[in-house]
């Protein structure tokens, strides 16, 4: 195989597999049984592509060949007349014809799918670690490096999923009607912990990071068809697609954190930006708003404003505000006492910051009244406030930014 | 598959005899055992008597221990159970819900283990 047949294979690989094994698992009825056949499928794929060439539907073809794998691999098995049974019904639940595998077919599996994958009978770990599995097509050892877990302690966590869902009788379906709103939002949690993980600025492998923020996207659009009128899944959808719009303008070349106010607006992604407001607007004309599509809104201020002092800062403490009355959030009242600090003036956000009292020594804390104190000129407390954030952070990235912002103090060692 | 439904609360926050509530509680607890009797998911179901009825018993190198009490000193205790026959777990948590001590207590779904698909 030529390097560029390779390479295409392994993007259809990546772009498909996470559809594929949705539609197996369906058909198989067995997570394990389905990954076995789609990993035959693929091989038999590096077998006959580079001659052949890549088939026009390649998903229809790894269905089918992973299909034949699956009732090859059933025959193989010892007690051959004992699965007899089993293997004609295997068969039966085939029908229709693998060329009925069209798209709304393959949608329709993976959003039974993910309703499994975040099951609210599975811990949290286990519904990140299937989503990305089973719907996005990661490897196990992808996982585990985007989690910065050892392999084997990922491989365990899936085995011991897969075996919760099969014992406790986990359904393979999408809830009825009366249970989806409670549902989606577990669904919608296990999105939104994907993608930040993907879009955090820690260590990891950085290509694998873009894949777990785009797979996020891509499952939440997809949640977004399933439940056109569920404004929360249109507002999670649209909060991903502004945040990751900004996703290159927020490392710089030596990768630093570049923060939102010195970012180069330039760098955004508009097309997407312009989507994530159609999806905000989607959301907004259901008038029930909550979390994801007050921040999404708040996010949305960012996004189409020309400049950090040309932002509405005022609307969006008012977004804080019903955000914060939502939530009760330390983490909201801390950004609702920053976003005050631009409205109003430093000392202004000073003064809310002083009522956020429960994240005790948390380094955000520390790092937002270092950066208020720096802008109203108290750039001795400045400093205090940056050294106390630099005492408690985790993050590397982070870290250098602090010192960074620390070091660029005028006239303070 | 059938699940077994085991009811968990704290002895202390049971509805009293001779009270309202208790009636109310007790009558919720009869409809519930009716509707799963005549749709054909009951396959078991009880109260049982309170800690102060139980007693722990042990063998070990041959020799028996009972101990007054029960086997875990816990704020809930198990207070009874039903195992009822369902589709799958998201039926077993719609019939679970509705059991009566799910207000104030806890209710913990097992799947009752089969030997034929281990």
């Amino acid at each position: 195989m030529t390097p560029s047949t390779r390479e295409a294979a392994a993007r259809v690989f990546r772009d498909h597999s996470g559809r594929v094994l949705a539609t197996l698992i369906r058909q198989l009825g067995d997570f394990d049984r389905a990954e076995d056949a789609l990993q035959d499928a693929l091989t038999r794929a590096l077998e006959t592509w580079p001659e052949a060439g890549i088939p026009d539907e390649p998903a229809a073809w790894l269905i089918t060949t992973a299909r034949n794998k699956a009732i090859d691999r059933l025959r193989r098995e010892r007690n051959f007349a004992a699965k007899q049974d089993e293997i004609r019904m295997t068969v039966e639940r085939w029908s229709p014809a693998p060329d009925a595998e069209d798209d709304s077919h393959i949608a329709d599996d993976q959003l039974k799918l993910i309703f499994t994958a975040c099951h609210p009978a599975l811990s949290m770990e286990a519904r990140v670690a299937l989503t990305l599995r089973t719907l996005g097509g990661l490897t196990t050892r992808e996982i585990a490096r985007a989690f910065l877990v050892p392999e084997a302690t990922m491989a365990q966590r899936l085995v011991r999923a897969k075996k919760k869902i099969r014992l406790a009788g986990i359904p393979y379906q999408v809830p009825d009607a009366s249970r989806l709103p409670e549902r989606l939002d577990g669904v919608l949690a296990v999105l939104y912990l994907i993608f930040n993980e993907g879009y955090a600025a820690s260590a990891g492998d950085v290509l694998v990071r873009q894949d777990l923020s785009s797979e996020a996207i891509r499952l939440s659009k997809l949640v977004c068809e399933l439940a056109p009128d569920e404004p929360e899944a249109l507002g999670l959808t649209a909060l991903m697609l502004l945040h990751d719009a900004r996703r290159t303008a927020r490392v710089s070349d030596s990768g630093e954190l570049v923060t939102l106010e010195e970012q180069n607006r330039a760098l955004w992604d508009k097309k997407q930006i312009f989507l994530g407001l159609t999806y905000l607007d989607r959301a907004m004309r259901l008038r029930r708003p909550r979390s994801y599509q007050l921040q999404a809104a708040i996010s949305a201020c960012h996004a189409s404003a020309a400049s950090a002092e040309a932002t509405n800062w005022t609307r969006i403490v008012e977004l804080y505000d019903h955000l914060w009355k939502l939530t009760s959030s330390p983490i909201v009242a801390l950004n609702r006492a920053a976003a005050i600090g631009m409205a109003r003036g430093p000392e202004d956000g000073l003064k809310e910051l002083e009522q956020v009292a429960s994240l005790g020594n948390y380094y955000l804390l520390h790092a937002a009244r270092a950066d208020l104190l720096r802008r109203s000129g108290r750039l001795q407390e400045a400093a205090s406030a940056y050294d106390e954030a630099l005492a408690h952070v985790t993050n590397d990235t982070e870290r250098s930014y602090l010192r960074r912002r620390r070091r660029d103090l005028p006239g303070v060692h | 598959m059938q699940y077994a439904m085991l009811i968990y609360s704290d002895e202390a926050k049971e509805p009293k005899p001779g009270t309202k509530e208790f009636d109310d509680y007790m009558g919720a607890y009869f409809a519930f055992s009716d509707e799963v009797k005549k749709n054909g998911m009951f396959q078991f179901g009880n109260a049982l008597e309170g800690v102060g009825a139980a007693t722990t018993v042990k063998v070990r190198d041959g020799q028996t221990t009972t101990i007054d009490g029960p086997f875990a000193e816990t704020k809930e205790q198990l207070g009874g159970l039903y195992v009822l026959e369902c589709k799958d777990l998201d039926e077993a948590i719609e019939y679970a819900k509705r059991i009566p001590t799910a207000k104030h207590g806890s209710i913990e779904i097992r799947p009752i283990l089969n030997f034929d698909q281990e």
